[in-house]
């Protein structure tokens, strides 16, 4: 029922996933300027590290082999760059602040936004209506690198209220998960408003006052489930796009995260670092991907039976 | 002693396009055991006769400057809020023509079908599943427990129907309105709900409001019949009284477009033109354009019932009908 | 019968005011960039290392920047860079898109179905990171940032454009029932296209903005356009870093920048309502 819907997107997901490795791995191997290839540019301690670990003089698909077994035990090879450092170092050094400001920022998106956009469809071509989708407008059109150091400006240095930078306190975090957030929480805001203005004229809304319950008991139990699934289906471009923006964020509030990381290996070229990011990133949207698919089906009974 | 009465109702839309007169001042009134009929072609406002009343319509554009209606003597539309959803889904409930959209796709059928129970009768949960499982079965739909747990989009349009009448009936409500039951469903499904809904009358006394474009539905089953037609009654009366010597010209003609099996025919009488817009409607009767016997007063005064028997009577300035 | 929906659509169109304004405001925009070379009132370069980060005043409009630059200058110039980024990658994602969408949708079956899936798929990656690896592995060139962008848009127009050619497959066929060989062709052309135009400029005009916003994006982060040429991204980025003592460089080139998103934002919504056969909503 259920299950071989799971296992079916499972299916689906496993070869493209093996073809996004398969791509990284002679990616890894052919870049320019790197030890694979002809002109070795590599600082002489980075070479050591890398024909150590890559037994680079085995015939091609040997090493393709060796790169699967040392993925599947979850190692990412030696850094380009930093001779005595490998990517899970910095991997697991930074990916925990990032994946803190992902997530508080996407707590702010859901908070901020369903309670807008509920709050305007309960009251529609209101005050409450006009105002949030307004200001939505401007979350959705200005980008992350705009909003964040306009709020800077704003609220730490005019009016002195936040910390600009850093990652210690609680304080830290309020203004990058928010900047983060704002987006997100402008669609998201959108998204609920338009999914529970459309469930709200619903045949079965009527029959269930018709039934003579409460406007709240409709609310909270008729239309809830339907209206929350657009925000629920947008939840996986919106990991995706949390990922990118905190890109960013990371760099305007000068966060020691994996976002900041990979821009610096990217203007470095340190290729195993970028790739090894990049994976890991494309690993988390797939399986949140495949989470919210699970989730939706849960929601809405119909899915299962396409 | 009726159980329903209702004087004079006025429903009106304010629209931006003007005041649309949906209900222009209708009264009937309804006894135990008894089923209503009433007919009348779309736009004629017998639905939102009923929608208006339960509050059922968004009341911004709505509005009820007029009328009383009664129920136990006590006038429904001076009610608060919450007295009326007291009555609502629980003495007077309400089935619907698209049994498709008419149920919560994302909720089972189990969980919509408990919530009268729980809601108006205080029951447990238990309790309210075993009951519910037991007014399916009184529908006729088989294995009653595995059916709670489905949901709507696993059923036809019939059973669903059937989940509808269920979910009416779990609180033995007073009166049970049914807009266009079977307009829906397949010729032969039509025919198994009706049966169902006249025995389920015949085991509980229930009154039944039957709103339907269908004659056919009303031979069926209704034992009195009004005849709307824009916001207005036109005729009110027993079925087989209005069927055979009906006193209205707008009835006659209803009655006589009506495709017949027995009879050979060329072509079917249909009424020419087509209901008035109803932002515009004046004083005057609002089938004046299309009435074959209007003549001037027709044109500027509302006819006032005329009574043809204690128990039928007419709106019509025509007397006699050649 | 295709005049009709284009007259009606400009006619609601021209009601929308936050439409017309983006429309005028761009208008503006264009010509200023386009004429740049000419009304720029110094060098793009010209730097006057005595009147560093001054505020704007009657000289310079929107101030210098830390090496004594005129601001209103190199937004100019900036402008162009946006304004060509968005419409050459969009452009050639229109021209990707289109065909893939075309193909697929023309073609049907089980290559529809493998095409689409790979869509589908393609749909969850976050592009950018594919452009970045590209910049990283191939340097940044322009031209390439250009095409890579692009890359990133083309989904969307390939699932319009299949619709399109979908509905447009059954109409075709009664149409050639009725005719004989070449004129078949006239009707597709003469159909297709009008009607495929509708949807795909309304996703340019969606498609541009986004595109911009990926070039600022790149540009801010320093992995987009090099120096010497800037964009408004760049111009951003540098702005932050005097964001204290001179918030007006950071400032200038940010409402631009939103001002051209918000003005493109509303045309496309409004173009979408114009060409939308259903007329008004909620």
């Amino acid at each position: 029922m259920g299950l071989t819907y799971i296992l079916r997107r499972l299916l689906t997901m496993i070869p493209v996933f093996l073809l996004v490795v398969t791509l990284v791995f002679f990616m890894i191997r052919f870049a320019p300027g790197g030890p694979f290839s002809a002109e070795k540019k590599v600082p002489a301690q980075v070479l050591k590290n890398l024909e150590a670990k890559y037994h680079m003089d085995e015939p091609l698909i040997q090493q393709y082999f060796r790169y699967l077994r040392d993925l599947s035990r979850f190692d990412l090879g030696p850094s380009f760059k930093h001779s005595n450092r490998t990517v899970n170092e910095i991997i697991a050094e930074a990916f925990p602040v990032s994946m803190e400001l992902g997530l508080i920022s996407l707590c702010w998106a859901l908070l901020i936004g369903i309670s807008a956009g509920g709050l305007a469809a309960l009251k529609p071509n209101t005050f409450y209506d006009y105002i949030p989708m307004s200001l939505s407008i401007l979350g959705i059109c200005l980008p992350t690198f705009v909003v964040g150091p306009v709020m800077v400006l704003i609220f730490g240095l005019w009016l002195n209220w936040l910390p600009v930078a850093g990652w210690n306190s609680w304080q830290d975090r309020l203004l990058p998960s928010l900047t983060l957030g704002f987006a997100y929480a402008a669609y998201i805001s959108r998204l609920t408003r338009g999914g529970f203005m459309e469930i709200r004229h619903q045949d079965f809304i009527r029959t269930a006052r018709a039934k003579g319950l409460t406007e709240t008991q409709i609310l909270l139990k008729h239309s809830l489930r339907g209206g929350i699934l657009p925000v629920v289906s947008y939840l996986g471009p919106a990991l995706a796009g949390i990922i990118t923006g905190a890109l960013v964020t990371e760099t305007i509030f000068n966060i020691p995260g994996l976002g900041r990381f990979f821009i610096e290996s990217a203007l470095n070229r340190d290729y195993t670092v970028v790739m090894g990011t990049s994976l890991l990133y494309f690993t988390l949207i797939f399986v949140c991907n495949f989470l919210v698919d699970i989730v939706y089906v849960l929601l809405d009974p119909r899915v299962k039976y396409e | 002693m009726a159980i329903l009465e209702i004087k004079n109702l006025k429903a009106h839309f304010h629209t931006r396009r003007g005041v649309v007169k949906a209900v222009n001042g209708i009264s009937y009134s309804i006894e135990p055991g008894q089923t209503l009929g009433i007919v009348g072609e779309s736009g004629s406002g017998k639905s939102v006769s009923q929608l208006s009343y339960l509050k059922l319509l968004p009341s911004p554009p709505l509005k009820i400057p007029e009328g009383e209606v009664l129920f136990h003597g006590e006038n429904i539309l001076a009610m608060p809020e919450e007295r009326l959803r007291t009555i609502r889904g629980n003495k007077i409930s309400m089935i619907f023509q698209e049994p498709m959209t008419s149920l919560n796709p994302y909720l089972t059928i189990g969980s919509q079908l408990i919530e009268p129970l729980i809601i108006h009768l205080k029951k447990s949960k238990r309790d309210a599943w075993k009951e519910a499982c037991a007014a399916l079965s009184r529908v006729g739909i088989a294995e009653p427990e595995k059916a709670m747990k489905s949901y709507p989009h696993e059923f036809s349009g019939g059973m669903r129907q059937r989940v509808m009448i269920a979910m009416a009936l779990t609180t033995r409500p007073e009166i049970l309105i049914a807009d266009e039951p079977t307009t829906a469903l397949d010729v032969t499904v039509q025919a198994q709900i009706l049966d169902l809904l006249r025995e389920i009358q015949k085991e509980t006394q229930m009154a039944i409001i039957l709103i339907t474009h269908d004659l056919g539905v009303i031979a069926g089953l209704a034992d009195k019949m009004v005849v709307m037609y824009a916001g207005r009654i036109f005729e009110e009366g027993p079925v087989e009284k209005i069927f055979h010597q009906s006193e209205h010209p707008y009835t006659r003609a209803l009655l006589r477009s009506t495709p017949r099996v027995d009879v050979l025919q060329d072509k079917i009488p249909v009424i020419g033109g087509s209901i008035p817009d109803l932002s515009q409607v004046g004083q005057g009767c609002p089938f004046y354009e299309r009435c074959e016997f209007r003549t001037d007063i027709c044109q500027s005064t509302f006819p006032t019932s005329r009574k043809i028997a204690h128990n039928h009577e007419t709106f019509c300035h025509v007397e006699k009908f050649q | 019968m295709s005049n009709s929906l284009w007259s009606d659509a400009w006619a609601r169109l021209q009601k929308n005011k936050l439409a017309v304004f983006g429309a005028i405001f761009l208008t503006l925009e264009i010509l200023l960039c386009v004429l740049t070379p000419w009304i720029a009132p110094y060098g793009f370069e010209t730097q006057n290392l005595e009147l560093t980060l001054a505020r704007p005043s009657f000289a310079h409009w929107f101030g210098t920047d830390n090496l004594g630059r005129d601001l209103f200058t190199r937004i100019l110039y900036g402008g162009r860079i946006s304004m060509a980024v968005g419409i050459i990658a969009s452009l050639i994602s229109v021209v990707v898109g289109v065909i893939y969408g075309a193909i697929s949708g023309y073609v049907g079956g089980k290559t529809d179905t493998i095409l689409m899936r790979i869509v589908d798929i393609l749909y969850a990656l976050p592009f950018i990171f594919m452009v970045i690896i590209l910049m990283v592995y191939f340097g940044r060139n322009i031209l390439l940032l250009f095409v890579a962008l692009g890359l990133t848009q083309w989904l969307t127009m390939a699932r319009i454009t299949r619709g399109q050619v979908i509905s447009l497959k059954q109409k075709e066929f009664v149409d050639a029932a009725r005719s004989v060989g070449v004129k078949t062709r006239y009707i597709i052309l003469k159909h297709l296209i009008p009607n495929t135009l509708g949807p795909v400029i309304v996703y340019l005009t969606l498609t541009i903005p986004s595109v911009i916003l990926e070039e600022a994006f790149l540009s801010f982060l320093g992995l987009g356009v090099q120096a010497p040429m800037a964009s408004w991204g760049t111009l951003i980025s540098s702005g932050v870093e005097v964001m204290e003592i001179a918030p007006w460089i950071l400032l200038f080139p940010a409402l631009m920048l939103s001002l051209t998103l918000f003005s493109l934002n509303f045309l496309g919504d409004g173009l979408r309502d114009a060409l939308d056969p259903k007329g008004a909503r909620d």
